[in-house]
């Protein structure tokens, strides 16, 4: 089977999961077994998906959500990659971080809301804040775990050939742990991704998709809230499979240092 | 190419269960361009002894010297090959990984690649400059890893064991074009080897060593004409004075 076959495959299987769940909600949405309000039909929801598209609101909303997470984001990778390579090399920077982030990890970024509102109002800086708090320990922690587990012949082999400690950390470290750093970017933009819609809902005000299912709920507008549950999961599946799968394709896996995921 | 002093270098490794003898009191001199292998029973200190001479780790006693410059810490005066495949850097391709010590050395890149491109030539790979490590079989990874270590023109190539996880038959083909190598290069080697007839077919001088307490037991002069025949009588009789050096004390560990 060629590599196209291979990925057409993959597509129409994607496609094909997709399809069945979707026949199966229309079923029980047309079944008249519930309220057609609360149970809106998929023409309806594609239909308000539609119309909220056209007239650029929905747009809007998943720009503004865009813009919260990837600013949050960008400085969860920029003080929790530091953080974890700090970890891996330090014996102190480690004792002192590792009882934090185990015991601030399990904390649900949600839980924090009402409290950052306090302190920092309604607005972008409480819901960037609450990105940044679910994104960084995940990855400080993979790159902690990734630092480590680099093989200690790759450190000889470039110390022998004469590399100080500027090399060995960009040209060694950062490759040999980038299986780990890229996992521990996924899954930081996951629980950012999750995080911010739960931020939204209560902390923003006009603008963002978790908003606009806090508001919709307001005038029982379900099939509003589909729509953007509908963009909240695209946007989820667009980053995690174009942007961290190409990520991955181009780098690690063209490397040999992780097995080819299928599906 | 440098000559090497080792004198009465001893190391002992600390473990929770108290100290184990690494290597005691070993002492050998060694030629410019000699080829010379190391064998012992396992356990002995070969590798230790390699890692000592390599910078990787301090002796307790002892001093190694190499061109008279006392050693201290690995240096770019010696190339380094290791056992494990895993040694290359995977997200270099072999032309990345051969022109990493020349990268550190400082040397610009028209000239780098020209030097990176020259030593895969002299280890038959120059087919294979932009291929991932991940892509090429063991005998390759191990000759990229040779071609690497030599890239950067260190005096001195110490080796542990490069060849030992290759099947039989790609191992004769690794000892002749490492034979190869060192008639045009002319480096210093020290080689570490398990096996009797590798270090007859490739040795100026084979240093046999014993266990508990890891010493040089007896140094044995391989005066075979080059490129040696492994099927000729002398050869053979070579071989069976080693296992003889060897079987001493080791039950047939050696093969
Ligand atoms: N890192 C270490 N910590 C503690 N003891 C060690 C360590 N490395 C080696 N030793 C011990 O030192 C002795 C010599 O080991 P070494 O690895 O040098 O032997 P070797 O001759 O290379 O053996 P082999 O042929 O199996 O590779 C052995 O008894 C071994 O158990
Ligand atoms: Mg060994």
């Amino acid at each position: 089977m060629t590599k196209n076959q291979q990925s057409t495959r993959t597509l129409i299987r994607g496609a094909l999961s997709l399809l069945v769940t979707a026949a199966l909600y229309e079923a029980v949405a047309r079944s008249g077994w519930f309220p057609a309000v609360l149970l809106p039909t998929i023409p309806t929801i594609v239909e308000a998906l539609i119309a909220s598209l056209r007239d650029g609101t929905m747009i809007w909303h998943a720009a503004y959500t865009l813009y919260r997470v990837m600013f949050g984001f960008a400085l969860a990778i920029v003080v929790g990659l530091p953080l974890g390579i700090l970890m891996a090399r330090h014996q102190r920077v480690e004792h002192f971080f590792l009882p934090l982030i185990s015991a601030l990890m399990p904390i649900p970024s949600f839980a924090l809301v009402p409290l950052f509102m306090l302190w920092f109002g309604i607005g972008n800086v409480t819901t960037i804040l609450i990105v940044f708090y679910a994104a960084t320990f995940p990855m400080a922690f993979n790159t902690w775990s990734g630092v480590r587990s680099v093989n200690p012949l790759w450190l000889r082999a470039a110390g022998a050939m004469g590399a100080d400690e500027n090399s060995l950390f960009w040209k060694v470290i950062i490759p040999g742990a980038s299986p780990f750093i890229i996992t521990g970017m996924r899954q930081a933009f996951l629980r950012a991704w999750i995080g911010v819609v739960g931020a939204e809902m209560i902390a923003a005000s006009d603008w963002g998709l978790g908003w606009v299912i806090f508001d919709a709920k307001e005038f029982l507008n379900a099939d509003v809230m589909l729509a953007a549950l509908v963009v909240i999961g695209f946007i989820g599946f667009a980053f995690e499979r174009l942007v961290f799968g190409t990520l991955e394709r181009r780098t690690v896996q063209r490397w040999g240092m992780v097995r080819v995921a299928k599906g | 190419m440098q000559p090497i002093a080792i004198r009465d270098v001893s190391l002992n490794y600390d473990t929770p269960g108290g100290k184990v003898q690494g290597v005691t009191n070993v002492s050998i001199d060694i030629d410019a361009s000699e080829f010379v292998c190391i064998v012992g029973p396992s356990g002995c200190g070969k590798s230790t002894l390699l890692n000592i001479i390599a910078g990787f780790l301090t002796p307790a006693t002892g001093q190694i010297s190499i061109g008279g410059k006392p050693v201290t810490g690995h240096g770019m005066d010696r190339g380094v090959v290791f056992q494990d495949f895993a040694q290359l850097f995977p997200w270099r391709t072999a032309l990345g990984n051969v022109s990493f010590g020349l990268e550190m050395k400082g040397v610009a890149n028209p000239e780098r690649d020209r030097i990176a491109r020259e030593q895969l030539r002299l280890v038959k790979l120059e087919k294979f400059t932009n291929s991932f490590p991940h892509h090429l079989s063991g005998g390759m990874q191990q000759r990229v890893a040779i071609a690497r270590a030599l890239a950067y023109n260190p005096s001195v190539l110490l080796m542990d064991e490069p060849f030992a996880a290759l099947d039989a038959m790609t191992r004769d083909d690794m000892q002749r074009l490492l034979a190869d190598v060192w008639k045009e290069t002319r480096k210093t080697v020290i080689y570490v080897t398990h096996n009797v007839a590798e270090a007859v077919y490739l040795a100026d001088r084979v240093v046999v060593m014993s266990a508990h307490p890891g010493t040089v037991k007896t140094v044995m002069k391989i005066d075979l004409p080059r490129p040696r025949d492994p099927l000729s009588v002398e050869f053979l009789d070579c071989q069976k004075q080693l296992m003889a050096h060897l079987g001493h004390n080791t039950n047939g560990v050696a093969h």
